[in-house]
């Protein structure tokens, strides 16, 4: 069965077509194809999303993961950041939960926050 | 001598990166006013990645990418005046701000780059029918409310227009617990990235209805049902399509307008296709030492664009100022851009042929599959670019090389064909 | 025991309370809803009419020209947004011309202190952005914009700080006679006043129901509305009415006093009276009947509909009388247009109706007759300098679109009746009135008011109770 998606490796949205011999075809570029590949063998996602901090000018600090984990972990790596409460200051890149999910993937913080 | 070599009116990435290209271009005394209490402007509530794959050549989310830049600048000697709103720009130029911090005072300065940005479209824009509860938000003011006050607006939503910001917000509200029960777009065709429609719509399973709109909000305290009706080819809704939605929350993602109040007031001209200024390939507007850049002058939909455009108008703004001769425009004639078949308009509106390369931005009026820009001078062909594929959600942009430039002479147009 | 309860604080419960308020009396004023102004006052046209348009020798035309009067110095007195525009009533077809007179000899027989007839082309010297299609206009210099809302919550705030007690999310329930009085039920408590006013508006059958069967009968009718940009602010400088007819009294397209254009209403009977949704027929037809005036208008910059409901009764006129079975118990029903304008004539006349029937009216003394609210935008330069200097929370503009400060958000909160939702923060000082519709500056109102309260995020109105805008924090 041939699948067909749009590229969302960069903002151009190419619409690429794979088929059952992993060919793929409508990529523009050689990241196409891996993501193409990808998507049709093990789907990743970045993901982002917020979790509490004290002592910081605002309420929640943005978060992201640092790689793509797979697809279908992205609702259970959300659930995840509810336990966690940061406390500032906190820097871009600071991790956030090691290992989520046991992925091998980080969720680090996305923003710095002095303490206030 | 005036207080400041540069005002940058506005914070976000446009006002960021024109500080940071005038700071880079010589200028030495520049001071950036932000209504917010600290930089990056919208960035800061765009928590989703997708950002600087051009500009960094990375994938960033929205607060990481304004932190590059607020980085850039903490190594500059550039001022920044935030939780301060410009009441006024003036001739002169001048800026009349007030702050709790700085009062209200009269600001002069040689040059003046504009950046507020732009603001949504709310449901009177559109005049939706219907009752008048809570629970009707657009997709910026939900998005600030979860992602920067960490409240949640609601648990069944709606989401009435396929703008980016719509899409991003029904991947968000679902990851957060909230129930997505459509997204409803009026047009045949999607008003955000495709990447969106895939990764935030098509990933969750969300439903798509484009043709459709809002005909109906049900509830008198909270939002109770809206209706959803299919739209024909003028976007009348066709009565007997009707489709009900026991929902608390519409989100509204209905197209964003460029802020021009200031420059309204300024007596700057301002392009009705755009409602952003007229501008000049120096992004300079009508008026003098007064540029322009992002989203105040056209809508964009990546911000690496922003950023560009940005640069570009601190950079002329420098020149500007340096320059010494403040009357001399470049040499010859300015042309005028005007929008072909297929295209709705173009930015800048006109470009001086011996300023060398031209970076022209538009958007296209509908989708078009294989296909064909053609550049023409006085209705003759000078130049043309090929595009698979072409919608009205995705800026396009073409570059009219420095030679070609040079040769223009007459009303360029700038128009789109299916190949 | 009250002397006096008023059921109702909208403009006519306002304006009574006002004027019942220079007289040493102990005066409750019972609102069912969470603020003043909250039904009919906030949804109508804001226009002051001159008066020219009821019928000679009724009450409403009578109270219509004393109101008109009395407007220019109680908005003096009580900073309330007002401007006196004139207007222009448009004839289109040769029995309108007809109708046009009609309308002259009215006001003349009504006291109109001012009324002529104008030609076409002095019309459109006046107004270049009428119809040229037009016959003739009537016009007169004493018709007027006003602040609704702001009108009737500077006259309650008024009654308060001269004493008056308003109760709110109060409404009552019960009504019954007793030796010395009435006997008031709401779900607050039960109170006790010699005299009641019915100045429910279009419940004011209803309130009349819990002593007897009323003689009349309030029909909600609906009036749509479209609020345009301040960018269309300029299209008219006048009210333009277009020529009444059997079809309805037309769509006006006036000027407001925060600069906006607003033009409407349609005319709907209901019967559900709390139905103020807007319908895309109705907004259609307004438009399409609006450009009969004014043939440029464009709808394009709205920011806002709304719908009204007026209290249209089975009288011809006002009924403003003391209850024949029930002495001491007065309606103030069918308030229909001008009753906005006739609203301090209102109050003043039930004065003289209470007197009437017995009342002992002692002025007071130290009656406060005098209201002052801090408009950062509308000051000079220099005074928002010294403002800014002394407080600088007046510096920081929370709403941009009408440049509201937080110094000003925060002043409502001290003023005698206080905001309890964002509408009621947008309806004391215009924050989030303006093109955004609150979109950037509803978030941060939002928090102040959580503050100034101390409630949490969630407990937060929009409007009335059950109007909740966010659901509980995020993860």
């Amino acid at each position: 069965m041939a699948h067909e998606f749009i590229c969302t490796v960069c903002p151009r949205g190419c619409h690429l077509r794979v088929d059952d011999d992993m060919n793929v075809t409508g990529n523009s570029c050689p990241r196409g194809v891996k993501y193409a590949i990808a998507e049709v063998t093990a789907p990743t996602r970045v993901v982002t999303s917020t979790v509490r901090i004290n002592g910081a000018a605002l309420r929640r600090c943005p978060v992201r993961t640092a790689a793509p984990i797979p697809k279908g972990l992205m609702g259970e790596a959300v659930k995840a950041l509810s336990d966690v409460t940061l406390t500032a200051p906190v820097e871009t890149g600071d991790v956030v939960i090691a290992d989520v999910l046991g992925t091998g993937v980080d969720f680090i913080a996305t923003k710095t926050f002095a303490k206030v | 001598m005036k207080d400041y070599e540069l005002i940058v009116v506005g914070g976000g990435p446009a006002g960021l990166a024109a500080a940071a290209g005038a700071w880079e271009a010589g200028l030495r005394k520049i001071l950036i006013v932000e209504r917010d209490v600290e930089l990056g402007g919208i960035l800061n509530q765009c928590i989703h990645n997708g950002f600087g794959l051009h500009y960094f050549k990375e994938e960033l989310t929205g607060p990481e990418y304004a932190g590059r830049f607020i980085k850039r600048l903490a190594g500059t000697d550039i001022e920044v005046l935030s939780d301060t709103m410009v009441l006024d720009v003036t001739e002169g130029p001048a800026v009349l701000v007030s702050g709790r911090e700085c009062g209200c005072r009269l600001i002069q300065a040689d040059s003046v780059v504009l950046a507020m940005g732009c603001r949504e479209r709310t449901r009177g824009a559109i005049s939706i029918p219907g009752s008048r509860p809570a629970g009707i938000f657009t997709a910026g003011t939900a998005q600030r409310y979860i992602n920067i006050e960490g409240y949640m607006v609601g648990s069944r939503v709606v989401i009435l227009g396929s703008g980016d910001i719509g899409l991003i917000m029904a991947r968000r509200l679902t990851l957060e617990g909230a129930k997505v029960l459509a997204c409803v777009e009026v047009m045949p065709h999607p008003g955000g990235l495709s990447r969106n429609i895939a990764q935030c719509l098509n990933d969750f399973n969300i439903p798509l209805y484009l043709s459709h709109t809002v005909t109906d909000i049900i509830g008198k305290d909270r939002v109770e049902k809206v209706i959803v009706s299919q739209v024909d080819e003028r976007r009348r809704p066709i009565p007997g399509t009707e489709m009900e939605f026991e929902c608390d929350t519409l989100l509204l993602s209905v197209g964003l307008i460029p802020e021009n109040e200031l420059s309204r007031r300024a007596g700057i001209e301002i392009d009705p296709r755009t409602n952003g200024p007229v501008v000049y390939g120096s992004m300079e507007t009508s008026m003098p030492g007064v540029f322009a850049c992002g989203n105040v002058v056209h809508v964009h939909d990546l911000v690496d664009n922003v950023s560009d455009e940005g640069e570009r108008a601190g950079r002329s703004a420098a020149e500007y100022v340096l320059g010494g001769d403040k009357d001399a425009a470049p040499d010859g004639k300015a042309v005028s851009l005007k929008n072909g078949e297929g295209v709705t308009y173009t930015v800048p509106q006109h470009i001086y042929p011996s300023a060398g390369a031209a970076d022209v931005y538009f958007r296209v009026a509908h989708t078009f599959d294989k296909s064909v820009i053609r550049v023409l001078d006085d209705g003759e062909e000078v130049l043309s670019f090929r595009r698979a594929r072409m919608a009205p959600g995705e800026m396009e942009k073409i570059t009219i090389p420095a030679d070609k430039a040079a040769a223009l002479k007459g009303t360029v147009t700038v128009l789109a064909q299916e190949a | 025991m009250y002397d006096v309860a008023i059921i109702g604080c909208g403009v006519i419960g306002a304006a009574t309370a006002y004027q019942l308020s220079r007289y040493d009396l102990k005066i409750a004023v019972f609102e069912a809803n969470n603020d003043v102004a909250a039904a009919t006052t906030k949804a109508n046209s804001a226009i002051i009419h001159a008066g020219y348009d009821p019928v000679p020798g009724t009450l409403t035309a009578k109270l219509n020209v004393e109101g008109n009067a009395m407007t220019e110095e109680i908005c003096a007195k009580l900073s309330v947004p007002y401007k006196k525009v004139g207007s222009l009533v448009l004839s289109f077809e040769p029995e309108n011309d007809a109708m046009l007179e009609e309308l002259l000899r009215r006001a003349k027989a009504n006291g109109v202190p001012h009324a002529a007839i104008l030609t076409r082309d002095e019309a459109l010297a006046i107004e270049p952005n009428l119809n040229p299609e037009i016959r003739g206009a009537l016009y007169t210099p004493d018709s007027g914009i006003i602040c609704p809302w702001e009108y009737a919550l500077a006259m309650a705030e008024t009654a308060v700080r001269n004493g008056t007690e308003l109760f709110l999310s109060c409404p009552v329930t019960g009504l019954a006679p007793e030796d010395s009085g009435y006997v008031i039920t709401t779900p607050k408590g039960t109170y006790r006043a010699k005299y009641v006013i019915n100045a429910a508006g279009v419940h004011a059958d209803d309130v009349h129901a819990l002593l007897e069967e009323p003689d009349f009968r309030i029909t909600p009718r609906r009036g749509q509305y479209y609020l345009l940009d301040k960018s269309e602010g300029g299209v008219v400088k006048h009210t333009i009415f277009q020529c009444p007819t059997k079809m309805g009294k037309g769509i006006l397209v006036s000027p407001t006093v925060h600069g906006n254009l607003i033009v409407g209403p349609d005319a709907e009977d209901l019967t559900d009276k709390a139905d103020v949704s807007v319908t895309a027929a109705g907004l259609v037809m307004l438009g399409n009947m609006a450009r009969l005036s004014v043939p440029t208008l464009t709808t394009r910059n709205n920011i806002r509909n709304f719908a009204g409901l007026r209290a249209e009764s089975d009288s011809e006129d006002f009924i403003i009388r003391e209850s024949e079975n029930f002495p001491g118990f007065f309606d103030l029903a069918g308030i229909r247009s001008p009753g906005l304008t006739a609203s301090p004539a209102i109050g003043r006349y039930t004065v003289g109706l209470l007197e009437k029937a017995g009342a002992k009216l002692t002025e007071k003394k130290d009656f406060i007759d005098h209201r002052e609210r801090i408009v950062f935008r509308d000051l000079p330069f220099a005074e928002q300098q010294k403002l800014v200097e002394k407080d600088p929370r007046y510096g920081r503009i929370i709403c941009r679109c009408e440049t509201i400060t937080e110094g000003e958000i925060l002043d409502t909160f001290k003023t005698p009746i206080p905001p309890v939702s964002i509408n009621g923060v947008k309806r004391r000082c215009n924050a989030g009135m303006g093109r955004c519709q609150g979109g950037f500056c509803s978030p941060r109102v939002h928090a102040i008011i959580a503050r100034e309260l101390g409630i949490p995020m969630e407990q937060v109105l929009m409007e009335d109770e059950g109007t909740f805008i966010v659901q509980g924090e995020t993860k």
